[in-house]
């Protein structure tokens, strides 16, 4: 059983726990650290998951939103299979980079700026643009990296791995009438 | 013949054709029959989970949605795209509210999808379990003997489902590749992680990353890496001699998709394989390890 009282007065805990499917297993983390263990990026992290869900338990909000972790996290769920008390860790994670956008605590991590970037070619045309993505992406947030991302882009083209003019579905507008309706429906 | 519904995914129409050409040919060959989901849509990859996690799902959904209703088996071939369709689908046969609330966004475009209707499958799983060893066995023409493989599983294949293969280390591409007479080299970090979308906004860790992976392969006396998924191949090809520069390191390890390899025993040639698109390039390899078979795949 679930001792419920853990969460009183504590609303990024409620939060974490209602926005991920089994997010309630968060209450039975042991602190074992098996997490941080397995992370291929764990030593980048600046806090590892382990120490997160104690901040979170600790109602640190700023703390944990403000972290790199879930930014870092390439969601490779060596965590979420390795944990012994079958906690969600990397769906977790995702739902702390929803609250941290929302709330505008995602500080030194072009993250967001890809998946915006991403997603935008997504509503446009129903699928990924990976030579406007990287044009887009470069120019409105990493503009000198461009110069040496330049030649790998002609080297994907020279070999004919690269279109330069995006695709699009037939039924764009379904697809929008889609998305439109879930952003009503909410988180 | 059997018939499945395939979702190509994004990348399979651009930066990873070879994959899409090789899949098509090794499929000819074993009379498998993917029939394309009609106008799907993108998955998301690993960004849209980040902004939305309803609409999100949304978009995943509509493509289980439009899979024929005559076919209820999905192939994906790529990775991220295969957990996307696996995931939406379990965490809506899961929780009967989250299921309403998808199918409440797919009814605004006139759509909705039943849980548990479409299997997810990797072509991985479709090749080793349902085509199997002896059917796969009898198509080969040229034995692989020679070529050195480190097969590449990557993460979003075997984990976190657990149904697929061992989540530590996995073992179907092996026997599939064993099968076809490739000499398949032990591969301690064949299911760590390539770093994503890491090449992107962190290149430090990314980096990092795929020189462990190319390190490994290299110490376990690998000829050519083979991935299944397009993202894996993209980074540990692609970016191979930025890791070079970085590390003053010398990698220069082909990086091929399985289905090319697996269509070179097959004795199909190599332009319908997609061969010449890695930027390392393979022939020289393959041309000093298995020359019986790059002579006779030339001709075809």
């Amino acid at each position: 059983m679930i001792d419920l009282a853990r969460t009183e007065g504590n609303s990024l805990l409620l939060e974490v726990m209602r926005g991920t499917p089994k997010g309630e297993r968060l209450l039975h983390c042991i602190q074992c650290g098996s997490c941080g263990g397995s992370c291929p990026n764990g030593p980048d992290m600046d806090y590892s998951p382990r120490a997160l869900f104690a901040l979170i338990q600790a109602g640190e909000r700023e703390k944990v939103l403000s972290a790199n972790t879930m930014w870092v996290c390439v969601s490779c769920y060596a965590c979420t299979t390795r944990c012994p008390q079958q906690i969600p860790i990397t769906e977790i994670l995702y739902t702390l980079k929803r609250i941290s956008l929302r709330e505008g605590l995602a500080k030194g991590t072009d993250g967001p700026a890809l998946a915006r970037t991403f997603v935008h070619y997504l509503h446009n045309y129903g699928r990924s643009f990976e030579f406007g993505l990287a044009t887009r992406f470069y120019l409105f947030n990493k503009p000198f990296a461009m110069m040496k991302m330049g030649p790998l882009g002609l080297k994907m083209l020279s070999h004919g791995r690269m279109a330069l003019l995006p695709t699009r579905i037939k039924n764009v507008k379904q697809l929008e009438a889609i998305i439109q309706k879930a952003r009503e429906l909410g988180d | 013949m059997p018939k499945y519904a395939l979702y190509p995914g994004c990348s399979l129409e651009a930066n990873s054709a070879a994959y899409a050409q090789s899949i098509e040919a090794v499929c000819r060959v074993l009379g498998i029959d993917l029939v394309e989901v009609d106008d799907w849509n993108c998955c998301g990859a690993t960004e849209y989970h980040s902004l939305h996690r309803l609409a999100a799902a949304a978009v995943i959904a509509r493509n289980l949605a439009l899979v024929d209703p005559q076919l209820d088996q999905l192939v994906a071939p790529c990775a991220a795209c295969f957990l996307n369709l696996k995931k939406v689908d379990h965490q809506m046969a899961e929780d009967p509210n989250w299921a309403s609330k998808v199918n409440a966004a797919l009814a605004a475009g006139g759509l909705s999808y039943t849980p548990g209707r479409v299997k997810v499958r990797h072509l991985v799983e479709v090749l080793h379990s349902d085509v199997g060893e002896e059917k796969i066995r009898s198509h080969v023409k040229l034995p692989l003997k020679g070529l050195r493989v480190a097969p590449y599983y990557g993460c979003q294949i075997v984990r976190p489902y657990k149904d697929v293969d061992n989540t530590e280390y996995p073992m179907k591409l092996d026997e599939l590749m064993s099968w076809v007479g490739a000499d398949v080299v032990p591969y301690p970090m064949k299911a760590a992680c390539c770093g994503g979308h890491l090449t992107q906004i962190s290149e430090d860790q990314a980096y990092e990353l795929l020189r462990r992976l190319l390190q490994n392969a290299e110490d376990a006396g690998a000829d050519v890496i083979l991935c299944m998924c397009p993202m894996c191949q993209l980074n540990l090809d692609a970016y191979q001699s930025a890791v070079n520069s970085r590390f003053k390191t010398r990698f220069r390890i082909p990086t091929l998709f399985f289905t090319q390899v697996l269509g070179l025993a097959f004795g199909l040639p190599l332009k319908k394989l997609g061969f010449g698109k890695e930027i390392v390039p393979a022939l020289p390899v393959l041309q000093q390890k298995i020359p019986a078979v790059v002579a006779s795949v030339s001709r075809g």
